[in-house]
């Protein structure tokens, strides 16, 4: 009797322990946090035909390159303030091609990986350059929530595209090794900070006023008339 | 029993923390709870696959074999029969092994330490002394 009690208590125990597990596993599942891991292994397929967000055309004579960060309040200034008139002087005219790199500082901005996902999953459905816009115009306001998920979703209505395509792509985590690469190739040109520009080999750091990228890119693009 | 019965806890806490990573793994889980950040590292890593089969998922198989011989050893039928004891300390010594080149790889390859890993591990050195401790229950008969 006292062995088939204990037996008993052993099987109240399991029981407990097992509810107790499996309870809070699929709490995980149902409450987790937007999260694109880091540090993921790149593999050739992740990059394969993938050079950065192209914007501009292809024969322009200059490229500039931008390593940035959407949760980065510098870059949010660049990109509100300056990159309109870089984009209606220098790129609306075919005198540059802007090609954008994701850099996500994850330890000092959480949503950075998810947020640089995000924008993957709506490039899927052609809509990038209207989402990075409305990313960096509503910084404000999601890089202040606790979870910006149901917001990422608005925008994805508001420019268009389909939400369910983009909440299967945001759990695939698909575009993880791509970020990955973007920011190793970062690291690469030497970039520490965001936003940066690499342009004519060289690295830019900070903020860049569109008159300075003006100067810097009308005397690339004579320079490269000049060799013609 | 005593013994069995532990291994079958720990099975079952073993158990919890390998499917826990498996559905991490496969994105079912958002991020891991994991201070030292080098859980993802190892998860992501391609040493978190043996043989093509995650290795989590072979932990979450070897833990329901700990917690089903556990569970037959500890009925009234079995109680007293060798058998199971032999059996626990066969796959806990193998359990064991693998737990220590898993752990080898964290620290030497991977350069990354994963805490739910290093828990598994204890989990198994643990199953494997229960395990140990109820064999010599029957060798000194």
């Amino acid at each position: 009797m006292a062995g088939s009690s204990a037996l008993n208590r052993f099987y109240l125990l399991l029981l407990v322990l097992a509810v107790g597990g499996g309870g809070l596993l699929f709490w995980q599942t149902q409450h987790r946090a937007a999260s694109i891991p880091k540090n993921v292994v790149v593999t050739v397929a992740d990059t394969a035909g993938f050079q950065g967000y192209m914007l501009g055309d292809s024969a322009a004579p200059v490229v500039i390159t931008e390593y940035a960060d959407f949760q980065c309040p510098a870059c949010q200034t660049f990109d509100v303030v300056q990159f309109p008139d870089v984009r209606r002087q220098l790129i609306d005219t075919g005198k540059l091609r802007w090609r954008y790199r994701d850099f996500p500082l994850d330890n000092v901005h959480p949503f950075a990986r998810v947020v640089a996902h995000a924008a993957a999953c709506v490039n899927d459905q052609g809509r990038y350059w209207e989402f990075h816009s409305m990313l960096y115009q509503g910084q404000g306001t999601w890089s202040r929530q606790s979870d910006p998920s149901d917001t990422f979703r608005g925008y994805v209505k508001q420019v268009g595209a389909d939400v369910s395509a983009y909440d299967a792509c945001m759990k695939s985590a698909k575009y993880a090794g791509r970020i990955q690469a973007s920011y190793d190739e970062g690291i690469r040109a030497g970039v520490s900070s965001t936003p940066s520009f690499v342009i004519g080999g060289r690295l830019y750091e900070g903020v860049q006023m569109s008159d300075a990228l003006k100067t810097v890119v009308d005397s690339l693009a004579a320079a490269a008339a000049a060799t013609r | 029993m005593k013994f069995r019965m532990g291994v079958a806890v720990l099975g079952l806490a073993g158990l919890m923390i390998s499917a826990y990573l498996w559905m991490f793994k496969h994105g079912y889980i958002g991020t891991l709870a994991c201070g030292t950040g080098g859980c993802e590292t190892v998860q992501l890593s391609p040493y978190s696959r043996f043989l093509g089969v995650d290795v989590a998922l072979l932990g979450f198989l070897g833990y329901v074999g700990f917690m089903a011989v556990a569970l037959l050893g500890v009925q009234p039928a079995w109680v007293d029969r060798p058998g199971p004891s032999r059996l626990l300390l066969a796959l806990a010594s193998g359990g064991l092994l693998f737990a220590g080149y898993l752990t080898w790889l964290e620290l030497y390859v991977i350069h990354a330490i994963c805490r739910w890993c290093v828990a598994s591990a204890l989990i198994v050195a643990l199953i494997f002394l229960l395990s140990l401790l109820d064999h010599r229950r029957f060798a000194r008969r």
